[in-house]
């Protein structure tokens, strides 16, 4: 089997505060290969955001990574020096926000901060950095790029700037590019566009995307696999198509179940009762018990770790019997 | 641009127009400029003619106009106390207050910015923690105190530099420069120091808080995960972002620091002025008074529409109808 491009195990991140440590990423592994896509998803505050984060290194102190390791193609990236993480940021690991309106800095032209990432990065001069940055507008599917190059962010719109978004994150060619809700902020009729062009230059570059998102819908129609996360934990992983049909763990079974659907007649859409605890009162055990139709004793006390129980798939449920891989 | 700028100066000529009224009023109504001119033994016929001559019974509109001709040429007439016309004393005293004033004003807008961008990102520190309090004290201390504080350690005590005055000066024919000579530059630094503190604390203090703002937002973020250096997000990205309001408040201070350099001028015995003005009003010299009011509305006016092209030069978003419609 290959090295995968990321792999994350065990990572933890906490955030001291007065009130005692909030742990906002609990313990979570996952791989992803080159040219995978994984979906993050999960309700806010789930921690998908902050695993993003964690990855390319911007935790906002006082928040820190306290357990776990990271790897980029098998080094560690998770204790490096700041100067060596920042190498790696925008060069190995690119990074799309949700919003594209304030993503740019809007006192410099899009060429400015597109030809400053390029240099920063890869040993071009300023013309040659410039003939890139009108290739990868125009790859992203902005019209006419070389003129609108030298235009400023209030210039374009939002689908626009997104496109200029993913130029600038892709503008190094790295192994990896983390999208955090990319569409959240858009127009859903830009959504399925964005998507498709960040997919495709992705796929071109053979680069992974962790895609990161609350939207069951854009996980489904991009991801080949996808993480499900809970309370700052991994609740279930495995091939996006096998989720979706066949939902193990009862939080994802009730995810599914809450998309409305064409086929089916319903009176009332469906949800899962109550909500997500806050970090700061996680109840013991499995931290879906106090919500989950299928508990029983050990989920109260014991906390299930996500364990494989079928080929390429893991689940943290007690109701699953781990499956030793042979 | 060009409209944007025709329209801010006819505001400035309607500013001007209502700021030399009331320099007219001040001139023409608070006491009377015969009694000041001539001395209590002249014969109460001799007065009238006096009046008549220099157009004293003319309809106010009249007299108010011929004040604005006079002063759009640079006549205020001439000093009670001096007997030298108005227009030359204070052209003489221009230079000392100009350079007092930049030279301050520099000081300010290095130390301002520098230390604010220092106290924004080293936000921890002891020692940003000691700056912020510092601060504070340039900021409640009155000028005066700062000022006398400053030459009983300097000037008094360790005996390094001038108390008063403005040592020797260059003269280049239309301006007299303190600037070319050792003891021009060491009388400059006291009175320019204690005339920038209160400045440098308000711009530091605003640069910091602007700094704070800008450094939270998505655009840094983004900056940073394109793997930027530290010195490209704080100076080029977030420092550009905090000029905007930083112009705004170091233009107008700028317009203060010339207009409020009095106190300092009078401290430091700076023959700059600020000092004439005070002189004059201590005799009620009117003409003096007024054309000195007419040049700081002057000053007011001129550095605010500096302040608000400057807008348009740092922040593209502004010059949206300019050239946004034709992309």
């Amino acid at each position: 089997m290959a090295e995968p491009v990321l792999s994350v195990k065990n990572l933890t991140v906490q955030f001291p505060t007065r009130r005692g440590v909030l742990t906002a990423v609990d313990d979570i592994s996952f791989d992803i290969m080159a040219g995978e896509v994984l979906g993050v998803v999960g309700e806010s505050g789930a921690g998908k955001s902050m695993t993003g984060a964690a990855v390319i290194g911007l935790i906002e102190p006082p928040g820190r990574i306290s357990g776990g390791e990271i790897r980029l193609k098998g080094e560690r990236i998770d204790n490096i020096a700041p100067d060596a993480m920042r190498a790696i940021r925008g060069r190995r690991i690119g990074m799309i926000f949700q919003d594209p309106l304030t993503s740019l800095n809007p006192l410099y032209r899009i060429s400015q901060q597109i030809i400053e990432t390029i240099r920063t990065h890869l040993h071009v001069g300023e013309a040659e950095a410039r003939k890139r940055a009108i290739k990868l507008l125009d790859d992203v599917g902005i019209p006419d790029a070389a003129r609108r190059i030298d235009d400023y962010p209030h210039q374009f719109s939002g689908g626009m700037r997104q496109r200029v978004v993913i130029a600038l994150a892709l503008c190094a060619e790295p192994d990896l590019v983390i999208a955090d809700e990319p569409t959240t902020a858009l127009d859903v009729s830009v959504q399925a566009q964005i998507i498709d062009v960040m997919k495709e230059l992705c796929r071109e570059r053979n680069a992974a995307i962790m895609l990161v998102t609350h939207d069951m819908g854009v996980i489904a129609e991009t991801a080949d696999r996808v993480a499900v996360m809970y309370a700052g934990r991994l609740a279930e992983i495995g091939p996006v198509r096998d989720v979706i049909k066949n939902a193990f763990h009862p939080y994802t079974q009730g995810l599914m179940g809450s998309i409305p659907s064409l086929t089916t007649d319903l009176d009332r859409l469906l949800q899962i009762p109550g909500s997500m605890p806050r970090l700061s009162a996680i109840p013991k055990g499995c931290p879906f018990n106090p919500r989950c139709p299928k508990v029983f004793d050990r989920c109260r006390i014991e906390r299930p770790d996500a364990d494989p129980v079928a080929p390429d798939r893991r689940v943290a449920c007690w109701l699953y019997p781990e499956v030793t891989p042979a | 641009m060009l409209a944007f700028i025709l329209r801010r100066l006819a505001q400035s000529v309607i500013v001007m127009l209502v700021v030399a009224l009331i320099a007219f009023m001040v001139f023409r109504y608070v006491g009377d400029p015969i009694a000041s001119m001539v001395g209590v033994d002249t014969r109460l016929e001799d007065q009238e003619i006096m009046r008549d001559r220099l157009g004293l019974n003319d309809p106010f509109y009249v007299q108010f106009g011929r004040f604005i001709g006079n002063a759009v040429r640079g006549e205020f007439g001439i000093s009670y106390r001096l007997q030298q016309p108005v227009s030359q004393l204070i052209l003489e005293r221009l230079p000392a207050t100009i350079e007092l004033a930049f030279a301050s004003a520099l000081i300010a807008l290095v130390f301002g910015v520098g230390l604010g961008v220092f106290t924004a990102l080293k936000r921890g520190s002891w020692l940003s923690g000691f700056i912020m309090s510092a601060s504070l004290v340039g900021v409640s201390l009155p000028t005066f105190l700062i000022g006398i504080g400053l030459i009983y350690i300097f000037a008094v005590e360790l005996q390094w530099l001038p108390s008063f005055g403005r040592g020797q000066t260059v003269d280049l024919g239309f301006w007299r420069t303190g600037l070319l000579t050792e003891s021009g530059l060491r009388s400059l630094i006291l009175p320019a120091i204690t005339l920038s503190l209160f400045q440098l604390t308000l711009i530091m203090r605003l640069v910091r808080a602007e700094m704070l703002e800008v450094m939270r937002t998505e655009y840094i973020r983004f900056a940073r995960a394109r793997g930027l250096s530290q010195r490209a997000i704080h100076f080029g990205h977030a420092l550009k972002n905090t000029l905007v309001p930083v112009i705004t408040i170091t233009g107008l201070q700028l317009g203060s620091v010339i207009a409020f350099a009095i106190v300092t001028e009078t401290v430091f015995q700076w023959p700059g002025v600020g000092s004439l003005f005070i002189n004059s009003v201590q005799v009620v010299d009117v003409p003096v008074m007024a054309a000195y009011l007419m040049f700081i509305a002057l000053v007011f006016v001129v550095i605010n529409l500096l302040v608000d092209i400057l807008y348009y030069v740092v922040d593209p978003r502004l010059r949206v109808d300019a050239a946004g419609g034709a992309k």
